[in-house]
């Protein structure tokens, strides 16, 4: 009798426990089926910023104080306003070209967002870039004339290197349930190259610029994380990789993991943003202190330069600094049904394998406002073979032709707000969300067909949960 | 047991009053907001029509000056330059929400007012004396309005070839001396290479200015039933509302606390300022903090009525007059500031200095009269969330 009222006892603790630990319990969240795991409305913990408009990726970190955010103003204005043509009265803001493809970071990443490619071969927008290389020894090498990327801009009186022309063939296909729809597979041609016919082995690879919200959180997740989530040779048999790029660092003098780039290929945010500024606007720095002129490009060697490097230091620092604290806006509709089970298909469907939902930043982080965050990117920030029909067949570092890293998932539906369109994947092929998904194959294929033979309503709430981080 | 229910009757009814007045009862009305937005629509069309006359005058003394280029009709140009710029920078509160002057698809904001200037795009500089679409007669034989806006359009971005830099940089050229403006020589209008097409360059110009000018009295113009304004004033007046208040918001501390006052004095870098050639920095920055007042106000000199201070009095009249002593403050803490601005930018003169001083303050002043408007426009229901 005693013993059996003192089970009743442990059986009732036991359940208040349970009970407490899902109202209390960090990880189990808003709600017991798990779902706190997948999302929450601050995607970007302390430092989400409230805004679903046309600003939306523009606000810093809600947590700066007000020292930081003047730092952030300040690399805010070197990330958004013209560089010009060297020697200019604007001393801190010449050096521009000699060949570039843009003006500022801000005209591809406009408005801090992300870019779409030209509609047509006049179309002036910007964001859009053509690596080029050609097979050496160990890995891709330059194109021997035009350098690593076409420059399709130049300052007056230097040629510019040549324009991209793109050709989309529609390629149709059909859900189980025999709804239709159509991807379209883009082919690039350089037409007009100022410096003759490129090298015949040549390897174009055409890149759009992405959003850079949230930079600094994910630089800041310990690679010991990353690392875990690695699983090079599916050792656990579900038919997904995840393998980690080692990349050069430059300011450190040592390999690194790669955590940025659609191919992981840069370490760091500053190498990143270091490694745009002298490909794409053609400003020099402590990192990459020579103009992009190659051996056979006479008159862009001898141009005026704006100043050795032309960002110095403390100022890239600055826009490094921006970069890294650019808010990831709060997520939206978070309590709708129709989110709810879309969050749920997505881990169903295995989305998550590699778009990994959740991170705590590093304690440790340089920068103090993004310490000890939870975190919604997802993203394992690894390498994934996406199949034939994404690869552009050009290797970096130690991603294949076939790979690419997992990109990070907010603010994906605010992209049509801020920037007007819905294109998608690293060239923007993807017209919406629904063909960026039809796009994935190779280790994604499984999610791929689970979406495919999803109910049409089932279709639409992971899109909308989708639309709604 | 019944007095406890009752305690709890008596605490939610008191707690419901509370939570009601934060913005229902005695906020503004409809109706005076409606009087709000279209006493709003009449002064934003009321300055644009004064920027676009004083442009003119201006336009009108450069023909004088390209005419008959002497030293006096050239100070005539660059005086009503002076009076023009100050007239336009009062409009820049119009900014930031996607209104005709900033609209995504056609605004011509970069086209007008884009910076830094890309000089040697456009005429010699320092070091480079054959550069420039004006030095460059075989690549540009022909320089003509459509010549310059085409070349703006290059890129998708503006190309900072045209609007009141350039005309700036026309006039005074480069400003290389410490302690005053550019002294671009009288020769560059007589003698001295290319002058025609510098001529050219300038008064074309001018004219695509005033042509944009035009374009937005026009989309500002009452009596229409197609243009922005009347879709303006149609909107539900909080839309309209905070459209307003995003202007204030984003011009006070975003562009010119942030851009145009901190990243100059931060980087202690000359000319990275705006209007850097006519060292006319402090009255852009006196020009834009006045216009956020008169908006508040709702007093734009010809026309006034209501503003969004009777709105935020009418829930809170406290409230209301410090966010009027914050924003009259800001414009009097501007013109404090010593001239030249860029002055106060070079290396080694201490933060302690009047000059640093007065900068840093009104830069203070500015981000916490943001700070009020954001709070203030928030207790009459309006959100709004500025960078």
């Amino acid at each position: 009798m005693i013993r059996s009222r003192l089970w009743v006892l442990v059986a009732g603790i036991l359940l208040l426990v349970t009970a407490l630990g899902s109202v209390y319990g960090c990880d189990v969240g808003r709600d017991d089926s798990g779902l706190g795991l997948v999302y929450d409305e601050l995607l970007g913990g302390e430092t989400t910023a409230f805004s679903a408009g046309r600003n939306a990726f523009e606000l810093s970190a809600r947590n700066l104080t007000n020292e930081e955010r003047r730092i952030f103003e300040v690399g805010d204005s070197f990330f958004n306003q013209n560089w010009v043509t060297a020697p200019a009265s604007t001393e801190a803001r010449d050096g521009l070209g000699p060949t570039f493809n843009a003006q500022s970071c801000s005209s591809c990443h406009s408005h801090d967002g992300r870019a779409k490619p030209p509609d047509h071969d006049d179309d002036p927008v910007r964001g859009l870039l053509l690596r080029l290389s050609i097979p050496g020894e160990s890995g891709p090498v330059d194109e021997p004339t035009y350098g690593g990327q076409l420059q399709d801009r130049s300052i007056l009186s230097i040629p510019v290197e040549g324009r991209i022309s793109i050709r989309y063939e529609e390629l149709p296909g059909r859900y189980p349930d025999g709804t239709s729809y159509s991807l379209r597979q883009p082919t690039y041609v350089i037409v007009e190259p100022a410096l003759g016919r490129l090298h015949p082995e040549v390897m174009v690879s055409p890149r759009i610029a992405p959003a850079v919200i949230g930079m600094g959180l994910l630089e800041a997740i310990p690679e010991e994380r990353i690392m875990a989530l690695a699983d090079p040779d599916d050792a656990d048999g579900d038919g997904i990789s995840g393998r980690a790029n080692r990349v050069w660092d430059v300011r450190h003098g040592r390999p690194a993991l790669g955590r940025f780039g659609w191919k992981a290929n840069q370490p760091t945010v500053e190498q990143q943003g270091a490694g745009a500024f002298l490909g794409d606007i053609g400003i020099t720095s402590s990192l990459f202190p020579a103009e992009n002129c190659p051996p056979a490009q006479t008159a862009c060697q001898q141009a005026p330069t704006g100043g050795s490097p032309e960002i110095p230091d403390d100022r890239l620092a600055k826009v490094t600094f921006y970069v890294q604290t650019l808010a990831v806006p709060a997520m939206r509709r978070v309590d709708e049904p129709e989110v709810k089970q879309g969050a749920r298909l997505f881990v169903e469907a295995q989305c998550a394998a590699c778009h990994t939902p959740r991170h705590v930043t590093a304690a440790d982080y340089p920068v103090r406002p993004l310490r000890d965050q939870v975190i919604f990117p997802y993203t394992d920030l690894l390498l994934h073979d996406m199949g034939a029909g994404l690869a552009d067949g050009r290797p970096d570092g130690l991603a294949s032709g076939r790979e690419w890293r997992t990109p990070p998932l907010w603010g994906l539906g605010l992209i049509q707000v801020v920037n007007g369109h819905t294109m998608l994947l690293h060239d923007g092929r993807a017209r919406n969300i629904e063909e960026a998904i039809l796009w994935h194959g190779g280790e994604a294929q499984q999610s791929r067909d689970y979406f495919m033979n999803l109910s049409s309503e089932d279709r639409a709430a992971l899109l909308e949960f989708l639309r709604a981080i | 047991m019944r007095r406890i229910v009752a305690l709890c009757v008596l605490i939610a009814l008191a707690g419901s009053l509370l939570a009601g007045c934060d913005i229902g009862a005695s906020g503004p009305s409809d109706e005076m907001k409606r009087s709000a937005v279209a006493n709003y629509a009449n002064g934003v069309h009321n300055l644009y029509s004064q920027s676009l006359a004083s442009a003119m005058a201006m336009d009108q003394a450069i023909d004088r000056f390209l005419a008959d280029p002497t030293p006096a009709r050239l100070e005539a140009a660059k005086r009503m330059w002076l009076i023009a710029r100050d007239d336009y920078g009062v409009t820049e509160v119009f900014r930031f929400y996607d209104g005709p002057i900033d609209h995504p698809e056609d605004g011509p904001e970069g086209l007008i007012n884009a910076w830094p200037l890309d000089e040697a795009y456009i005429d010699y500089v320092e070091g480079n004396p054959n550069a420039g679409i004006v030095n460059r007669a075989s690549e540009f034989p022909q320089i003509n309005a459509d010549l310059l806006v085409s070349l703006n359009e290059q890129g998708g971005e503006e190309n900072v070839s045209t609007g009141w830099h350039a005309i700036e940089f026309l006039l005074w050229g480069q400003d290389l001396s410490q302690d005053g403006p550019g002294q671009r020589p009288l020769e560059d209008y007589t003698t001295n290479a290319n002058a025609q097409r510098r001529a050219t360059y300038l008064a074309v110009a001018s004219d695509v200015l005033i042509g944009h000018l035009k374009d937005m009295v026009d989309a500002w113009a009452p009596g229409h039933s197609d243009n922005y304004r009347a879709e303006f004033v149609a909107l539900d007046p909080d839309e309209a509302l905070r459209r307003i208040i995003t202007g204030m918001g984003e011009l006070s501390r975003g562009e010119l606390a942030g851009e145009r006052m901190t990243v100059a004095f931060e980087e202690r870098s000359q000319e990275d300022e705006h209007s850097c050639f006519a060292d006319n920095t402090i009255a852009d920055i006196i020009a834009n903090a006045l216009g956020i007042q008169m908006v508040y106000m709702g007093d734009y000199g010809a026309v006034s009525g209501t503003g969004i201070r009777d709105l935020i009095a009418a829930h809170d009249q406290t409230e209301a007059e410090r966010l009027e002593a914050q924003i009259r403050g800001s414009v009097n803490l501007a013109r404090a500031i010593p001239a030249p601005f860029d002055q106060h930018l070079l290396e080694g003169v201490s933060d302690q200095s009047a000059g640093r001083q007065a900068i840093q303050t009104t830069i203070s002043s500015l981000e916490s009269q943001t700070d009020t408007i954001v709070d203030a426009a928030q207790h009459i229901g309006i959100t709004i969330s500025v960078s």
